[in-house]
């Protein structure tokens, strides 16, 4: 058992320190930093960068467009790129769907629909959830009714994500009403141009839109878009839970919050002290920080310990549980850390504005991102779900 | 990177988890924690001569399997898991830990000697008004001819009774509160002057206030430098903390699967209390603290050969997570358990027990926060 990097993962942590320094684009850094809400061309313009180096898809397999790398090298990946801040990728395509496409599609699927996830030429959202289906998702209602060589699907999804830039959806559906709720459900691969699909947003509370509710109405899906069997889209859609689920530890992006947070409370001013000298502000940041770390070695026991490459398993609920705590801790500590600076509500850059946003640039955020990340002990199996998980795949109860 | 285990370092935690599941049963350790000397002398020489565990941790120059502190975590865990009360702690961990640090002679003379289950050595420290402060010390080593003269109490010895060495910590030099002037000695346990008042703890081991009353011992007991020696005991008891951590997790581990049983036979209202979502996901809570455990305990062995200041941070860390885990799987697994949880009749509670000593073993939650604090963050 060791933690050191081999010469070759220092190598490796060097090349990627130097294409992150030569490669990130200067205007992204500065939305960013002015704490700006991004476009969809914003999220695309790292991911062609990414694709043009071929490090786009590190978690796939080689011979669908992956890296090959080792677990260590990916587990460097994730951290400089945490530590450089740069813009996170949309997880649908890469992270989402690619895997189910991989494990369970077509090979006419795999051809199609892969290269153009790691181009960034189809945007992807997700069709799960339902206004009567959230943390019951097996109860869903959408249905598809075979005619001929179509699905005709008719329903309501929401909180799809970013759905307004999406090309494709994958969704789950209905396919037999009559078999046992998570029998008779079908993973369905739908054109978002297809006729009878409505995307209306959803505004959150911090303002920003970033769900929306889909409506299907008699829409055409070509039954050569269903994924794995009919009736057989549970199975697809427990693999891209568990494949969610580990990604949702954000241990390197957590580890940059924290830096964030410390930076604020070194120059916000506490009487006549850094904030960062209040004992008790200070005791929060530290418990924090040990929470990460216990966080981090959990992770790094599964990925790099017996059963590593067996992919995650039920116990990566737990590494979503406390991972989205601290995700939300961190954004706690930051509005706190601001003060009265919380409160002026940022709508970005307007047409042509060029005045600058009251208060300091790391507050111009601090309150929609907590407002925000609220969503993360709600989305992807609320962590109550995650701990019926846990209590049943790992204790047995 | 590698979070794998050596095929060594399994089978030295599968003997031994044999072996103590043969020789530790509950009933079988309330038997000899309540005889006069509250132990049985015989699983100490049957780990060190039959299962060859005391030399797990030392080089195979001295007779040992060449391992280290994971060696050590290994064996701290399982003994965790019987809630054992054996000197392997201050022994192997911390007087082998000295011993391995300054070598030469001393190691030579003694290691074999603690490897072979001869030496058992208690680790004189603590001081009624030091808390965890290994520097604020009033026992005192003066200086005369070749050797020193040693005055002074320490407190809650754990082992002493049992005892045939003792590691002490006390000032050659300086001022009560000095970083300099602190030296390390080893004495043999029965010189003249040394007084003893044993008492059983309440986790079900012994210890001793000892009182030094002018104890005429040998210069070669000293352990490294006269009036340097603070960081080496640092060093020692950041050891020995990441090996009580490696006991928590053992012990943690069967405060959480003990409640998992008792709640799938413990019948109300007709079913099992398991079959209440309220009870699976506090137990799941109480698995989450156990495996953060487990991972806060590698990440301290993994961290012990930094530098002081980052060894420091990481070995606070862990203590600190550790401590807090304790607190909430001992407490919950007695709430849990209900009435019969706070009896002596069941092992939960003697479990329960040992977790609520651990949390302030070598430092508590706030010490350890305090000190994490000074270390990494600076404002």
């Amino acid at each position: 058992m060791d933690m050191e990097f081999s010469p070759e993962d220092l190598a490796f942590q060097q090349e990627v320190r130097d294409f992150i320094a030569e490669n990130y684009p200067a205007e992204l850094r500065e939305k960013q930093d002015e704490g700006e809400e991004m476009s969809k061309e914003d999220f695309l313009v790292w991911h062609k960068i990414l694709h043009k180096k071929g490090w786009i898809a590190p978690a796939w397999p080689v011979e669908y467009g992956g890296t090959g790398w080792t677990p260590t090298q990916r587990f460097i990946w994730s951290e400089e790129t945490a530590r450089a801040d740069c813009i996170r990728l949309m997880p649908f395509g890469l992270a989402m769907v690619g895997p189910v496409i991989y494990t369970f599609g077509t090979p006419e699927q795999k051809v199609h629909f892969l290269p153009r996830i790691l181009s960034g030429e189809d945007w992807w959202c997700q069709g799960y959830s339902e206004p009567g289906s959230g943390s019951d998702l097996a109860s869903l209602r959408t249905t598809a009714v075979r005619d001929g060589d179509d699905y005709i699907v008719n329903g309501q999804k929401t909180w799809t994500t970013l759905a307004q830039h999406a090309d494709w959806g994958f969704f789950l559906v209905r396919t037999d009403k009559d078999a046992k709720q998570q029998e008779g459900i079908s993973f369905l691969l739908i054109d978002m141009k297809s006729p009878g699909i409505t995307v209306r947003p959803i505004i959150t509370l911090g303002g920003e839109h970033e769900v929306n509710e889909v409506w299907l109405e008699d829409v055409r899906v070509p039954v050569a878009n269903r994924v794995y069997e009919e009736n057989k889209g549970w199975t697809c859609a427990k693999f891209l839970l568990a494949h969610e689920r580990t990604g949702i530890a954000g241990v390197a992006a957590s580890k940059r919050g924290i830096e964030k947070v410390k930076a604020i409370a070194r120059t916000e001013v506490d009487g006549d002290k850094p904030l960062l000298a209040n004992a008790f502000f200070k005791r929060k940041v530290a418990e924090l920080e040990v929470d990460l770390a216990a966080l981090e070695f959990t992770e790094l026991r599964s990925l790099g310990g017996p059963n590593a490459g067996r992919g995650p398993g039920p116990e990566s609920s737990l590494l979503k549980i406390k991972g989205s705590e601290i995700q939300q801790r961190l954004t706690e500590l930051s509005l706190e850390a601001v003060g009265h600076y919380g409160a002026p509500y940022f709508r970005g850059f307007g047409e042509g504005d060029n005045e600058h946003p009251i208060g300091p640039d790391y507050a111009h955020r601090a309150a929609p991102t907590y407002f925000n990340m609220r969503k993360t002990t709600i989305y992807g199996g609320s962590n109550e779900i995650q701990r019926n998980i846990i209590a049943k795949m790992v204790l047995g109860l | 990177m590698d979070f794998t285990y050596t095929e060594t370092q399994d089978m030295i935690r599968d003997t031994l988890s044999r072996f103590l599941s043969d020789t530790y049963d509950f009933e079988t350790r309330q038997k000899f924690i309540n005889s006069d000397s509250g132990r049985d002398p015989a699983i100490w020489t049957a780990l060190a001569q039959e299962l060859g565990m005391l030399g797990a941790a030392f080089d195979e120059d001295h007779g040992g399997l060449g391992g280290g502190a994971l060696e050590n975590a290994i064996v701290m865990e399982e003994l965790g898991k019987v809630i054992g009360i054996e000197p392997y702690l201050p022994t192997v961990v911390i007087a082998g830990g000295a011993l391995k640090a300054v070598g030469g002679a001393q190691a030579d003379a003694l290691i074999p000697e603690i490897i072979a289950g001869n030496a058992i050595i208690a680790f004189a420290y603590a001081e009624p008004q030091g808390r965890y402060d290994l520097a604020i010390l009033r026992t005192t080593a003066k200086k005369d001819g070749a050797g020193y003269v040693l005055n002074g109490h320490k407190g809650v010895v754990y082992a002493a009774p049992w005892a045939t060495h003792l590691l002490v910590t006390a000032r050659t030099g300086g001022g009560q509160r000095d970083r300099e002037g602190v030296s390390l000695f080893l004495i043999d346990a029965n010189l003249p002057g040394i007084v003893r008042r044993d008492y059983p703890t309440v986790d079900g081991s012994r210890a001793s206030e000892i009182y030094f009353e002018n104890v005429a011992i040998p210069g070669d007991a000293l352990l490294g430098g006269e009036g340097t020696g603070l960081p080496l005991v640092e060093q020692i008891v950041d050891e020995a903390t990441v090996a009580v951590c490696a006991e928590a997790t053992g012990v943690m581990q069967k405060l959480h699967e003990g409640t998992l049983e008792y709640t799938q036979q413990r019948k109300q209202f007709g079913i099992p209390i398991a079959k209440f979502q309220v009870l699976q996901h506090r137990m799941v809570d109480m698995f989450m603290e156990v495996e953060q455990a487990r991972s806060m305990t590698i990440m301290g062995v993994l961290k012990l050969g930094l530098p002081a200041n980052e060894r420091m941070a990481a070995v606070s860390a862990a203590k600190a997570k550790v401590a807090r885990g304790a607190k909430f799987v001992g407490q919950n697994a007695i709430q849990t358990h209900g009435g019969i949880g706070i009896t002596q009749e069941l092992a939960i509670g003697h479990y329960f027990k040992r977790a609520t000593l651990i949390e302030a073993q070598f430092g508590s939650h706030d010490y350890h926060m305090d000190r994490y604090e000074r270390l990494v963050l600076a404002d």
